[in-house]
């Protein structure tokens, strides 16, 4: 009988000796996690959305459940930008940023997060597949050359590309909508 | 005594190579010599704390819950690890974080636990983990490197065959490195069995 209650108190110390240090971690790395992901999303909007002077991360609103980053310069509207997704990756979502210009045109696009092969699939995240899409409208065939679309896939991989096609041209009709909406272009926040 | 324990970690008792034990993550991060260079230093990381703290209380704890308490060790300094690299270094998060939780599993972690560091004195338990790990990362950027070349031309994200060059695609897709491992153990194998004889 000894032995067995020696048992419970050895792991129960340790249960709470573990909790207790993994709380106190948590609690001291919270505010900078949280502030590594504000830092890489305004680099990510940076990137997409033209020229600015506001904060985009800041000057959101809501439209149909999504988070719209609106970009002004000298309090004019330049650009929106958002969140969309595809779930037709080869291995989970697909997050895509996109960020439009007021002339209904994409400025840049930015993968946010994916779970893609490294190597075949994560080539989503390269430069030169990303540019591929800037200066795109509702009008043109944003799909893969395989589906007789516009944008180059990769060898080996057709899914990944295809994925991230079909998000931005979901995302690029809202966003068409949303310039047409007087809440955006007259928003004088 | 100590560094002999050292070097015995890195090749003799290689965790890859020699005890093929690690399996998981081994084949999993190996499709760059990055992913597998971080992956392996990660783990040396948890490695050392682990059996460091595993050897202090080995005395006090019971025999029948020890797998328990190793467990909860581990998978602590694990987690802290996690926090903190998302928190300091939140770019290689991006590349090694969905591998991170991973290193709890990695019976190379919970075998130095076991079969060292529950037996064996602090000093001796730090060096074995430190050996293991550099031997666990080894092993890592061999397969990574291996399969980078062939898969993607590159090495270090630096092309070296030029563009003319057509890559083998398999080997950064999961067959690769079982094919990749096959290959690395068959070569060791051979060249220790000709020696030796």
């Amino acid at each position: 009988m000894k032995n067995n209650y020696s048992m419970i108190i050895v792991l129960g110390i340790f249960s709470i000796v573990a909790a207790f240090l993994l709380s106190m971690t948590y609690q001291g790395t919270k505010d900078k996690i949280e502030e590594a992901y504000r830092q890489e999303l305004i680099k990510a909007l940076n990137i997409i959305l033209p020229p600015h002077d506001n904060q985009p991360d800041k000057d959101t609103i809501n439209i149909d459940d999504k988070t719209v980053y609106v970009a002004k310069k000298d309090g004019k509207l330049v650009g929106i930008a958002f969140k969309t997704l595809s779930s037709k990756g080869y291995s989970g979502d697909i997050d895509v940023l996109v960020g439009v210009e007021t002339n209904n045109r994409i400025y840049g696009i930015e993968i946010l997060r994916h779970a893609e092969t490294p190597g075949l699939g994560s080539k989503i995240e390269s430069d030169k597949f990303k540019q591929s899409f800037k200066g795109l409208t509702a009008s043109d065939k944003i799909a893969v050359k395989k589906d007789g679309g516009i944008i180059d896939q990769f060898s080996g991989a057709t899914i990944s590309p295809r994925a991230v096609c079909e998000a931005v041209s979901n995302g690029i009709k809202f966003a068409e909508n949303v310039l047409k909406n007087p809440q955006v272009i007259g928003g004088n926040k | 005594m100590r560094l002999s324990v050292l070097f015995e970690g890195i090749w003799k008792n290689n965790g890859v190579f020699k005890q093929v034990l690690g399996m998981c993550p081994a084949l999993a991060v190996t499709t760059s010599v990055k992913n597998g260079l971080g992956m392996g230093l990660a783990t040396t990381f948890v490695l050392i704390c682990s059996n460091f703290v595993i050897s202090l209380i080995r005395n006090i704890v019971p025999s029948k819950v020890r797998i328990p308490v190793y467990i909860v060790v581990i998978a602590s300094f694990v987690t802290i690890v996690d926090l903190i690299m998302n928190a300091y270094l939140h770019d290689l998060h991006k590349v090694l974080g969905l591998f991170i939780p991973l290193i709890v599993v990695n019976c190379i972690i919970l075998g130095r636990a076991e079969s060292f560091a529950s037996k064996n004195g602090a000093a001796d338990s730090i060096m074995d983990g430190i050996g293991i790990g550099l031997g666990f990362t080894l092993a890592l950027v061999i397969l990574g490197g291996f399969r980078e070349i062939l898969g993607n031309g590159s090495i270090l994200d630096i092309n070296i065959f030029g563009s003319s060059y057509n890559p083998v695609i398999v080997m950064i897709m999961p067959p690769g490195a079982f094919i990749g491992l096959g290959f690395i153990m068959f070569l060791i194998n051979y060249f220790e069995k000709r020696k030796r004889s």
